[in-house]
């Protein structure tokens, strides 16, 4: 898989570069700085790219702000941002275009490789993959139209805001696949959202919803 | 304006015009004494007693006339040097320190003309409603007495029922035009009083030293204390932290060959112990200087505050571009704490945030529906936003009605530093 890397410190440029080579991604372009990104990312065409919210020359929010217009540009090029904070606001940005494919993560995530990679996959793949900080975040804010949920619902829908699969839930959850699909269909009456099949589709109706 | 309200103020003002007649009067003697005291100074000395004594009591007469200039709508500020320390009562140095005043001379100088303005414009207030309630009340005492060698008005002498009746509308509409008169009335009186009561421009310097002196002080101490908060918090956390984690790794360094499971074990360890301490270096940052603040200002700021508080808060913005970082900053800590108040104390639905820049000020107004009554004299919340944005000469006024609404306004001077750059929203 093809990537574009964005990330002013040369450090963890490396870092990452090294990473995820040794996961069998091909770093074809490793930027340093906002203006070079766009021109980076329209070229290359990455299956993913790996951006950093905070570049230089302003060190403000370049980097999402280049990956918001490459997706306007190239509807549903797959993007991870990384961050050393996360703000829902970003977030709500970056799921504005309901195209998928996009991930927002602490830059800390990257720690737990695993668990990295498999995000950085799942946005190849068209999925999303939101930090569970964002998701807890915005859970908190909007609680009461969500009050009608059962704690295990909560959990459930949690994790499907964070990007996880029905796989992925059951197993976190330590309970079968068909409990997971009731839990989620049943929040999707509560919360009055039409079934669909598309998975990272719901994830972003939930947190559209969310966001409302 | 609401008619009551019209009434209210006029009545008050010429309560305001009762009042200035006879503080003009206690004028006259006050010049008196203060003449008395200077004449006496070289006489054994009495007047290093009788002149600060009586400068105090002319002091105190030009105060309440200050207070009543500020309650029509002229503030005037004191103009006195403040009282050197360890200076006694009645020594010599007081009496210099009262004799050397700019402003012991320009009070004295008011006295008299000041008596003259007051008596007159009083007077002048009092007049016409006395004569318009004079006009209304006549009726009756007419009818009592029947006719006689008086009348009112336009009417002289009044002769018949029909004319004494006649006396009531004119009363009527003189004591109104009176009532609304007042309020300029003692509007001039309090602009006569500030030519004299208000500090010259030397005087207004000196008290901007001053009060700059006390505001420099708060923000130091201030900036001092929340240096040590990070010193400590770094020392405490995250420094404390990474020490572990690197003992953490030589012990696995060190026993990988012969316990490979356990060093496993060790290194996952060291891995949460890295997130721990990053997760305490962000609210540290956080605390410091919220990096949305530093990425997308004041308002991309204060919408992400919004979007974390469990409240719904409802923000509008008018800012043509960013402030300056160390304005912007505290406008932003100063929302912040109020809109934290706002969802600890005021049990409040719904919160609205309005920012706007006008000319040279930006203003942020945040209100909350909660039950109200909160107090800056109550908690140290409030005392601090006020410290926070007096070291940019900023104000913060507070309208908080038991039962609520709570509004806190908030006002900064300050410029527009850049114009805005980045979009709010890549995609809109």
């Amino acid at each position: 898989m093809r990537v574009v890397l964005a990330e002013d410190l040369a450090l963890l440029r490396d870092g990452l570069t090294r990473l995820l080579e040794a996961f069998d991604f091909q770093v074809v372009a490793a930027v340093d700085n906002g203006p070079s990104l766009l021109p980076a990312l329209l070229e290359h065409r990455p299956d993913v790219a790996v951006v950093d919210v905070r570049l230089p020359p302003t060190f403000t929010d370049e980097g999402l702000q280049a990956a918001i217009e490459a997706r306007q540009k190239v509807p549903g090029m797959p993007v991870l941002v990384l961050s050393q904070h996360v703000e829902p606001l970003y977030a709500r940005e970056l799921l504005t275009d309901r195209a998928g494919g996009v991930g927002y993560l602490l830059k800390d995530r990257v720690a737990n490789v695993a668990q990295f990679v498999d995000a950085v996959r799942r946005v190849a793949g068209g999925g999303t993959a939101m930090d569970p900080e964002v998701v807890s975040q915005l859970l908190a804010r909007h609680s009461s139209p969500l009050s009608g949920l059962t704690a295990r619902e909560r959990d459930v829908l949690e994790l499907m805001a964070e990007g996880r699969s029905n796989g992925a839930i059951a197993a976190k959850l330590f309970v079968g696949e068909k409990a997971v699909s009731k839990h989620i269909s049943s929040i999707f009456t509560k919360l009055d959202l039409p079934p669909s099949d598309d998975d990272h589709r719901r994830v972003l109706a939930v947190l559209t919803y969310l966001n409302a | 304006m609401d008619s009551r309200d019209w009434i209210r103020d006029g009545l008050r003002a010429v309560a305001g015009g009762l009042l200035a007649v006879p503080l003009a009067i206690v004028n006259i003697p006050l010049f008196v004494l203060f003449v008395v005291g200077l004449v006496l100074t070289p006489v054994l000395g009495i007047g290093l007693l009788v002149l600060p004594l009586v400068t105090l009591l002319i002091r105190l007469r030009a105060d309440v006339s200050r207070r009543l200039a500020a309650g029509r709508g002229v503030p005037i500020a004191r103009p006195y040097r403040p009282r050197p320390d360890g200076v006694v009562f009645g020594s010599l140095r007081h009496y210099q320190w009262v004799i050397t005043d700019p402003a012991t001379w320009r009070d004295v100088a008011w006295l008299l003309p000041g008596a003259l303005v007051g008596l007159v414009l009083g007077v002048l207030t009092l007049a016409l409603p006395v004569y318009g309630v004079e006009g209304i009340v006549l009726l009756p005492l007419w009818i009592w007495l029947g006719t006689g060698e008086y009348g009112y008005g336009m009417i002289w002498p009044i002769e018949t029922l029909g004319e004494g009746f006649l006396s009531l509308p004119q009363g009527a509409l003189i004591l109104s035009i009176g009532v609304a008169a007042a309020p300029y009335l003692r509007h001039v009186d309090a602009l006569f009083h500030r030519l004299f009561l208000a500090p010259t421009r030397a005087a207004e310097l000196r008290l901007r030293v001053s009060q700059l002196t006390v505001t420099r002080a708060d923000t130091v101490d201030a900036q001092a204390a929340e240096l040590r908060r990070i010193e400590r918090d770094l020392h405490d956390g995250a420094q404390a932290r990474l020490v572990a984690l690197g003992m953490t790794i030589g012990l696995a360094e060190e026993i990988v060959d012969a316990d490979p499971a356990t060093a496993r074990k060790l290194l996952a360890e060291a891995r949460e112990s890295s997130t721990a301490a990053l997760v305490e270096l962000r609210h540290l940052v956080r605390g410091i200087h919220p990096p949305v603040l530093a990425e997308r200002g004041l308002e991309g700021a204060v919408r992400a505050l919004a979007m974390a508080l469990p409240m719904p808060v409802t923000v509008t913005t008018d800012l043509p571009g960013r402030l300056d970082t160390p304005v912007e900053s505290a406008a932003y800590f100063a929302v912040a704490e109020v809109l934290t108040n706002a969802v600890r104390h005021s049990a409040a639905g719904n919160g609205v945030v309005e920012l706007w820049h006008t000319g040279q000020i930006l203003v942020m107004r945040v209100s909350d529906d909660g039950r109200g009554g909160a107090d800056p004299s109550g908690g140290t919340g409030l005392r601090g936003i006020e410290r926070r944005l007096a070291a940019f000469d900023g104000t913060m006024s507070l309208s908080s009605p038991p039962g609520g609404p709570t509004v806190v306004t908030m006002e900064l001077p300050c410029a527009l530093s850049s114009p805005k750059t980045s979009p709010s929203s890549g995609t809109g």
